[in-house]
């Protein structure tokens, strides 16, 4: 049963609802404009782009912006890599203890980031790491794997197995096989798997704080300037800016792998 | 000439599994070949075992005289056509049908010509652009077809083609495949649960059961003389007669296979049975029987004096028609 219009009530809760999530986005936004620095009053007193032309000649915030791009990235090419290989061993072939190996992938991103950070972080001491790049890519390869092995598992499992019996009856090798059957049919979710792997390390706090040597990402980055108050609405046009990076490829996302939905290779 | 396809004592062992137990098997070249049984039965194992998906535990395979050993899947001079057809659901009917042609490195414009040939060949031409999630079971089950055909292999696979396919379409392929197997003269092996399939279409048909061959011998070997009660039992509705039955008429010192239709009635001689059942069949009429407290039917043609329910009567048949088995079981 559907009916079709719902009581005013309902409506009215529901669009409380969805401002209250989103007033305090645009509220980040009008604040880019202010032309107060010290202190977030409410109405604005006046408005101007000032703001944007004082954060493209500060270079911390390039560096933190460099770093967090970098970061995110070579955790994303990690993900992928190590995601896919997961997901492919999990789905495909039956060996002892593979439920447990496949919950043991999925947990860090379960697990509150302040018990991965801290246990990285005595590991990275035990093993004598020194905190650098590295150590903060590690970190967030962690969960970002486990993004790109979910979103492959899912696709392996609706993708035919005979698939790649066929291709190799055919006279395809293992490679060959993967170049011209896996990989197509995986790829849509590969690269939801990994936007998703993207923004999730881009905006990545609690696990940074504890892998990170003296470098700012520009989530850290931005905690610190709230802290220590100086021109506060550069901070406001850093969050916009993060907000589109994030988002967008989230959106995109969301519409590459929204026409998937039929079983590949059922071939009934 | 060499055997097709030849197997010595293989084995294929899943721990304390035996899907395959000690097969020896020769398909000859051009032979329509069925691999009739249950399922579980071995069948499709063995038919993995030819294509390079399975390796044996125990044994040898060889096709085309050449010992199969570690040969992968893709250099062996077989194709496959799967149950489920396995059309890769990224590429158009052509694209999937040259997939083969291209990973050969064949350039585009011949393969797309030898795509369109095959293609024709299973009469779907100018299905090329379409994707295969547009067809029927039919057609791709026809994809699946022309895309192994397209390799001229030298011995083609088929795993439960028919299987997904209604009954009247089913009808039409199995005339169909067998038009098209004496046409190319390749060596076909076809495995299949479906008795009636395996006796119309197969040249030679091999029974499985628990992972070995009972019998293999022409259709009408199977249907006829069927060696162990399970061929007779699997492959249609033989009258089985147990070896005490056999024993007390006097016929013999094995379980013995009658087919229902070489029952006759007769007025004197034969042996005394009872009537416990008629189903009226349209050109015959099925008599369910008591002989000597064994159950057993008998189909009577059109015509003749219909005994009634519960009358007694004397059945006779052909000594040539009752088969003895060998094995006892």
């Amino acid at each position: 049963m559907r009916s079709d219009r719902a009581p005013l009530g309902l409506k009215v809760a529901a669009i409380a609802g969805l401002l209250f999530l989103h007033l305090p986005i645009l509220l980040i936004f009008v604040y880019a404009f202010t032309t107060e620095d010290r202190s977030y009053q409410w109405p604005p007193p006046g408005l101007t782009t000032q703001w944007f032309a004082v954060t493209w000649n500060r270079p911390d915030v390039w560096e933190a912006l460099s770093l967090s791009v970098r970061v995110a990235s070579i955790s994303t090419v990690i993900a992928l890599i190590l995601g896919t290989l997961a997901a492919a061993a999990v789905s495909r072939t039956r060996f002892f203890g593979r439920e447990t190996i496949s919950l043991l992938v999925i947990l860090p991103i379960a697990l509150p980031g302040i018990i991965t950070g801290i246990s990285l972080r005595s590991a990275f001491n035990l093993a004598d790491i020194p905190f650098s790049f590295w150590t903060i890519v590690l970190g967030h390869a962690t969960f970002c794997v486990v993004v790109v092995y979910n979103n492959a598992v899912a696709r392996f499992r609706r993708t035919s197995g005979s698939l790649v019996e066929a291709s190799m009856d055919l006279g395809a090798t293992g490679f060959q096989t993967f170049r011209h059957v896996i990989l197509p049919n995986i790829a849509t979710a590969l690269l939801a798997g990994g936007m998703l792997a993207f923004a999730l390390s881009f905006d990545e706090v609690i696990v940074t704080t504890f892998t990170a040597g003296q470098q700012q990402t520009l989530p850290i980055w931005m905690l610190e300037e709230l802290v220590r108050p100086r021109q506060r609405p550069v901070t406001n046009v850093v969050a916009m800016v993060v907000v589109l990076v994030t988002f967008l490829p989230i959106l995109a996302a969301y519409y590459l792998t929204r026409g998937t939905d039929t079983v590949a290779g059922s071939g009934k | 000439m060499t055997a097709a396809v030849e197997f010595r004592r293989v084995e294929r062992h899943y721990g304390e599994v035996r899907a395959v137990d000690g097969v020896d098997l020769s398909i000859a070249q051009g032979e329509f070949f069925a691999m009739l049984g249950p399922s579980g039965s071995g069948k499709t194992t063995c038919l993995r075992l030819i294509a390079g998906f399975e390796r044996p535990t125990g044994g040898e395979v060889a096709i085309m005289g050449a010992p199969m050993g570690d040969v992968p899947p893709y250099r062996r001079p077989v194709n496959t056509v799967f149950q489920d057809y396995a059309l890769f659901p990224h590429l158009n009917v052509r694209d999937n049908v040259a997939y083969g042609l291209m990973i050969a490195g064949q350039g585009r414009a011949p393969r797309r010509r030898a795509a369109d040939e095959a293609l024709e060949m299973v009469a779907l031409p100018g299905y090329g652009a379409r994707k295969p999630s547009e067809l029927s079971g039919g057609q791709r089950q026809r994809v699946a077809l022309a895309r192994a055909l397209v390799m001229q292999p030298k011995v083609l696979l088929l795993d439960e083609p028919l299987g997904a396919l209604d009954l009247k379409l089913r009808e039409a392929m199995q005339e169909e495949l067998k038009a098209l197997q004496r046409r190319l003269g390749i060596t076909f092996v076809f495995v299949t649960h479906d008795q009636g399939e395996a006796l119309s279409m197969a040249d030679r048909v091999a029974v499985f059961n628990d992972g070995r061959i009972v019998q293999a011998g022409t259709p009408e070997d199977i249907y006829y003389r069927p060696e162990a009660p399970f061929v007779a039992d699997f492959v249609g509705s033989s009258n089985l007669l147990p070896p005490e039955v056999t024993r007390r008429l006097g016929l013999g010192d094995g379980p013995a296979a009658l087919r229902p239709e070489a029952v006759r009635l007769v007025s004197e001689g034969g042996h005394a049975a009872r009537v416990t059942g008629l189903a009226f069949l349209g050109t015959a009429t099925r008599l369910s029987l008591d002989l000597d407290g064994h159950r057993m039917t008998a189909l009577i043609p059109r015509g003749a004096d219909m005994p009634a329910e519960g009358s007694d009567v004397r059945i006779g048949w052909a000594p040539d028609d009752l088969h003895l088995m060998k094995v006892s079981a």
